[in-house]
């Protein structure tokens, strides 16, 4: 019962740590699916935490707070768009733009205006997305094998881990099924293709964009607002890469892209769980082997060695309508 | 909108990166203006932090070192149409390639020490940088998420050795232990005492010099070799160049050596002329200012070291600015280059459609 435990315990644990991987990770799906690419996922999360943060501070409201967040990433996203899109910049280059300026404006501002050295002020209460626990959770728990699965697997996350898997279902519902999703796919492989059908690729584009900034939102609200109590500097540490990673692992599919995130999720949770316990046989394994694990396994992924993974054919290249 | 921007080429490499840091500029200055500090003041006391003591030219100078490797890192990968956003990774393992060396044979004179260990970290950089190459090369994945996820592993890999194998035993911090002196690049003040010369102390070291004749080393390459003419080659037209004979695939492996081998370098600057010691995050973010310096300094080596010197300038200036102004933290420059990477590198066309304009009129109106 003790391994039993412990197991659901580290499922638990890398459920919670996927949600902003899974975000992060369809926004960049929906992006690079129409073409756009987008390694500013870390800068775009970076700034909704910030924001979230401080806006659930100032209104003591989780929702105004998701609002907040969401406004912040659509903002520079709509940077990276104007960069990619209508400007035909280099789109690598503006991602890169957008992680710095994330990186040092969301330290900057928030030390000037809470002066604690970057951080905001610990959130509680209405101010925080907290754990929805479900009925008769408490009650199942006592079952035991199925019990702890409802009472800690499928109860006891946030508004927002639900969210998660809400915005998982529809981006594969809308990029698989509908007229939409068909075109941004198209725009994404063969822009000339989709203006000649008279429909414009800019705003396709435009409209990918700004989705994958409203994922990114959600993404760095969880995170400043779910997972942790307020916003810390650099509090997403990687994900953002993390998350690209794990778009490249799923070759640019949704279902594919959450059980890449849930997987990635779970090896940060067994890294956490390792962290000096002795494996009786083996010895201490080093957190650090686990930890690379994901950029290791996208790396070999992305060299062919293990299936491909080929991106969408138009991704990174600016569309020159022709005269 | 889609027709090139024909510019004159002297308006093309100084006056529109100019421009571009200028409205970069200004907009940091709402920044600054936004949180409440007055802006003009703000760059005055920048400027008298950096430039106003011979203190504060070292620390500049110092700093610069840092980016002049970084940029021609980055600026030589340009060259060839690479993107080497891998500079973070490959210091951290120029970092290593250093420490390792030091550990073994710091016990040996300077002038057999010294050299290795420079040896050493141009390699281990250069490795970093040719694995993704090769990837690119022999596989077809792209140097440039490779890069980005060579940089985690690096970090990861550099943590895990001084934690479990070459740090320091009883030591809480993940650091190695001190080098012997034999291991140390002189400091600016100590080379120029032995000729008499007595300047204020500074952790301005040696590496300036070496990140000087890698300026030079890049500008030969690139203008003056049959190499550079190669390596250009492939980056203005990847067709032209196979019908050239050239092989894309050896001058890709060739570039990307020779980048990380640079990137690489920024350990010398630190790890062998300040620190002493391997430690953690030594990088700490010139990897990516160097995209930046290179983007600002047209990857021309004289712009990359005036491009350097700005950023030194900002780094330092803005480390004694947060001390007269504690809400401008040092978070600023970090800002500043996303503005300038924006302004100058995926914006740019901002600037220059405006710029064209004005030289067509210009010209309209001479003609």
């Amino acid at each position: 019962m003790e391994i039993y435990s412990t197991l659901i315990a580290i499922l638990e644990s890398g459920l919670r740590l996927c949600v902003p991987l899974v975000f992060a990770c369809l926004a960049g799906l929906w992006s690079e699916r129409s073409g756009v690419v987008d390694i500013g996922l870390e800068g775009k999360m970076l700034v909704a935490a910030f924001a979230s943060a401080a806006a659930a501070g100032a209104t003591n409201s989780a929702v105004i707070g998701l609002g907040a967040g969401i406004i912040a990433a659509i903002g520079f996203a709509l940077i990276h768009g104007f960069a990619a899109i209508s400007q035909r910049g280099n789109q690598i280059v503006s991602g890169v733009a957008i992680n710095m300026l994330a990186a040092g404006l969301t330290a900057l501002v928030g030390n000037a205006w809470y002066n604690q050295g970057g951080r905001t002020p610990p959130l509680e209460g209405d101010a925080r997305f907290q754990p929805l626990t479900w009925p008769g959770a408490e009650a199942i728990d006592q079952i035991p094998i199925i019990g702890p699965i409802y009472a800690h697997l499928i109860s006891g996350h946030s508004a927002l881990a639900y969210c998660a898997l809400v915005a998982t279902i529809l981006s594969a519902f809308v990029l698989r099924r509908t007229r939409f999703g068909l075109r941004i796919r198209a725009v994404g492989e063969n822009p000339a293709a989709v203006d000649t059908a008279g429909v414009s690729v800019t705003r396709l584009r435009y409209s990918a964009v700004i989705i994958a900034g409203v994922l990114c939102g959600f993404a760095g609200s969880y995170l400043a607002l779910g997972q942790a109590a307020g916003f810390l500097t650099n509090m997403t540490a990687g994900k953002g890469f993390i998350a690209l990673a794990a778009l490249i692992f799923a070759k640019w599919r949704a279902w594919p892209a959450m059980w890449a995130c849930f997987l990635f999720g779970l090896l940060d949770a067994i890294a956490i769980r390792l962290q000096g316990v002795m494996v009786p046989g083996i010895g201490q394994i080093p957190v650090q082997a686990i930890q690379a694990l994901p950029y290791l396994m996208t790396v070999i992924l992305l060299a062919g060695f293990i299936g491909k993974a080929i991106p969408p054919k138009a991704s990174g290249l600016p569309y020159v309508k022709e005269r | 909108m889609s027709t090139p921007i024909e510019l004159p080429k002297w308006a093309d490499v100084s006056l529109v990166p100019v421009l571009a840091v200028i409205v970069a500029f200004l907009v940091a200055g709402l920044v600054v203006l936004g949180i409440g500090e007055n802006p003009v003041k703000a760059t005055l006391l920048l400027i008298q932090g950096a430039l106003g003591s011979g203190e504060g030219i070292g620390y500049t100078l110092y700093y610069a070192t840092n980016f002049m490797f970084t940029g021609l890192a980055v600026a030589i990968a340009f060259h060839a149409g690479l993107f080497n956003i891998g500079g973070e990774g490959q210091a951290t393992m120029g970092g290593l390639g250093a420490a390792l060396i030091c550990l073994q044979f710091d016990f040996l004179p300077w002038y057999i020490v010294l050299p290795l260990a420079i040896l050493g970290a141009m390699a281990m950089g250069a490795l970093w940088a040719l694995i993704p190459g090769y990837l690119q090369v022999k596989r077809g994945s792209h140097v440039v998420i490779t890069t980005i996820m060579f940089n985690f592993l690096a970090a990861t890999l550099v943590v895990y050795l001084l934690v479990n194998v070459i740090g320091k035993p009883g030591s809480m911090s993940p650091e190695t232990r001190v080098f012997a002196d034999s291991a140390h690049l002189p400091y600016a003040h100590e080379a120029l005492a032995y000729f008499g010369i007595k300047i204020p102390k500074s952790p301005l070291n040696l590496s300036f010099v070496l990140a000087l004749l890698a300026s030079a080393f890049v500008w030969v390459l690139v203008w003056h070799t049959k190499l550079g003419y190669a390596i250009r080659t492939v980056g203005h037209s990847p067709t032209a160049a196979t019908y050239a004979g050239i092989s894309i695939g050896r001058i890709t492996l060739i570039t990307m050596a020779i980048s990380g081998a640079l990137a690489g370098m920024l350990a010398v600057n630190e790890i062998l002329g300040v620190q002493g010691r391997l430690l953690l995050e030594f990088s700490s973010g010139y990897g990516f200012i160097g995209i930046a310096v290179a983007l600002m300094g047209r990857a021309h080596p004289i712009g990359i070291i005036l491009a350097s010197i700005l950023f030194g300038i900002l780094y330092q200036g803005g480390t004694e600015l947060s001390f007269e102004m504690p809400r401008v933290t040092r978070d600023m420059i970090v800002a500043i280059s996303g503005l300038v990477i924006l302004f100058a590198g995926a914006l740019d066309g901002l600037i220059r459609r405006p710029v064209a304009g004005v030289f067509a009129r210009l010209l309209k109106s001479g003609g």
